[in-house]
């Protein structure tokens, strides 16, 4: 027999429950103190960025040239660069991926091979970059003969954001319910009609979000393009997907590496960090957007 | 009697639509589909009734073949279509669709608007003008007696709709295909008592053009709108005959213990 008095009597122990509300309190505050932590350092960072890059950062910082003089350069070519080397990430990396993503999650047959590339593309995506530097560098800059080309260095990003660009479409595509591929099916459309007409666009907003993130990646990374070999100092503008070039983070890289010699690199590498911010926050902004305008509602 | 006998020619005329011959199916070990024959007549209501778990949708779905979505499915038998085989390989799954539409059991309308979902049909088959579209979106949702509740808003999006309308816009989209079968599965469960007078009695007067098939539970439903209706159990065809016959005369004492509410 249970004794119900005692039972609630029990639960309704007055030490236990002002215990429980000190530990939630306690909890409450801990967390608090782990946020207020990390947004003070990111704080004092862009602060400090920020502080450095004052006086450096004009419109003349964005439209001149690399110069070993720190007054007189700019990051003209590292932007051309890397709008360059994105030109031929983002078609290579949509298409590839998406593909990829559509044939795995609707074609292949739900079996263990699927399974496997799953697997595989899953843990690429967790594969560091520098890996994917020396991959690109046996592979575009040795084997195909490409250097340290945009092309190469193109490539070598691709292959680094595919598998996130594949995994964000997989789960984009794989959120689509089945109910509306069936109602398609029902009325005598074919597999393809059915995921161009049903499927990707409901897919679409997260197949982007998730594809922006991946660009945004893209754009930050330095350890392909360092290992691939880009030239300290380039001061020609790039012409063609075969020039060798330099891009933004590797700009940064060098000129703090440089900052030991004239402590004047140092605000050169702060400005190029503030626009490297600025074009990350748009781009993680923009797929936010994305995000909540067509979040679905299944 | 010569009155009696003359009922009976005339039925022997109705057209057979679908014939199904000693149908067996799996789902992998799972005997689902149990040696059954009946035949579905052209411009009938034809109820499929019996407790859940029995294989009803099962069934249902092998007749447009979408069963064939899941990969563990096993088929024997023989189903034949105004008199073809549908498992023939000359038969392309999207034409026997084509011409034997479905309703789900979950209003199932695309997030497009009301008039994209009801041509989404239409299109895909490669009807492009627009007026020809907008007539046959007309014709449909009238149809489905829709029109008059969405003709204002047919550029909304159809997740504005109701439950019941939801449902209805999936039958003028079934029917947008100009279907000579519809299949419905439960069409109605989800749907409030309103909601699914209306759609019965919009059962009633398709019957003249479509053939139909409905799976419900309800057996009150069966009643109403079913000329034949077809009793399974566990995977097995128990009794298929006339619906009043069905109701008021059942033959099998199992078909009785269930109309009468003993199982199920
Ligand atoms: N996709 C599936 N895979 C395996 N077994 C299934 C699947 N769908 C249904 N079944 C089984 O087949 C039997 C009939 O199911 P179903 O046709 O959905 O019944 P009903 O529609 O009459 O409720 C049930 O035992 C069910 O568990
Ligand atoms: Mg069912």
């Amino acid at each position: 027999m249970l004794d119900h008095k005692m039972l609630k009597n029990k639960m309704l122990d007055k030490d236990r429950i002002s215990r429980r509300i000190r530990l939630n309190s306690f909890i409450r505050s801990l967390f608090s103190f782990s946020t207020i932590f990390s947004l003070l350092v990111l704080g004092v960072l862009l602060y400090q960025v920020g502080v450095d890059s004052i006086g450096w950062l004009d419109l003349k910082f964005l439209t001149s040239n690399l110069s070993i003089f720190p007054e007189k350069a700019g990051i003209y070519g590292a932007i051309i660069g890397t709008v360059m080397m994105m030109l031929i990430v983002i078609p290579v990396t949509t298409i590839l991926g998406v593909s990829t993503a559509i044939y795995l999650e609707e074609y292949a047959k739900k079996g263990k091979l699927q399974y496997f590339i799953n697997v595989n593309i899953s843990n690429l995506a967790s594969v560091p970059s520098v890996i994917f530097g020396l991959l690109g560098l046996t592979v575009f800059g040795r084997l195909l003969n490409l250097g340290s080309s945009i092309l190469a260095g193109g490539l070598t990003m691709s292959l680094l954001v595919l598998p996130i660009v594949v995994v964000s479409a997989q789960e984009a595509i794989r959120a689509v319910p089945g109910y509306l591929r069936e109602a398609s099916y029902a009325m005598g459309a074919s597999k393809w009609t059915t995921i161009w007409k049903v499927v990707l666009p409901v897919a679409i907003p997260g197949i982007l979000t998730g594809t922006i993130l991946a660009m945004s990646r893209a754009i930050g990374e330095t350890a392909p393009l360092v290992v691939l070999g880009i030239p300290t100092l380039i001061m020609k503008i790039p012409n063609s997907v075969m020039s060798d070039f330099t891009a933004l983070p590797i700009q940064i890289y060098y000129w703090t590496l440089d900052s030991v010699l004239k402590p004047e690199y140092a605000n050169l590498a702060a400005a190029t960090i503030v626009v490297l911010l600025v074009i990350l926050f748009v781009m993680n902004s923009t797929a936010v957007l994305i995000r909540n305008k067509f979040q679905q509602k299944f | 009697m010569t009155g009696d006998v003359k009922l009976k020619e005339k039925d022997k005329e109705k057209e057979v639509v679908f014939e199904v011959k000693d149908l067996n199916l799996w789902y992998g070990n799972d005997h689902a589909l149990k040696d059954i024959n009946l035949a579905i007549k052209k411009n009938q209501v034809t109820a499929i009734i019996g407790p859940s778990g029995c294989g009803k949708s099962t069934f249902i779905k092998t007749l447009n073949r979408m069963i064939e979505n899941i990969p563990s499915v096993k088929i024997t038998g023989e189903i034949n279509y105004q008199g073809k085989s549908i498992f023939d390989k000359s038969v392309r799954v999207e034409e026997l669709r084509t011409r034997v539409g479905m309703v789900f059991q979950k209003p199932n309308p695309f997030p497009k608007s009301i008039f994209n979902n009801v041509v989404y049909g239409p299109r895909i088959h490669g009807i492009k003008d627009k007026q020809v579209l907008m007539e046959i979106a007309e014709t449909s949702l009238r149809q489905a007696a829709l029109w008059d509740e969405v003709k204002d808003r047919l550029n909304d999006n159809a997740y504005g709709l109701s439950g019941g309308q939801q449902q209805r816009l999936c039958i003028a989209r079934c029917l947008a295909v100009q279907p000579d079968v519809i299949l419905m599965d439960e069409p109605t469960s989800a749907l409030d008592p309103i909601a699914t007078y209306k759609i019965e009695e919009l059962m009633e007067s398709l019957k003249k053009d479509y053939t139909i098939a409905i799976v419900t539970h309800s057996m009150q439903q069966a009643a109403r709108i079913s000329d034949e209706t077809a009793f399974f159990l566990m995977g097995e065809l128990i009794e298929f005959d006339k619906t009043t016959e069905i109701f008021s005369n059942p033959k099998d004492q199992r078909t009785e213990d269930y109309i009468t509410g003993r199982i199920g």
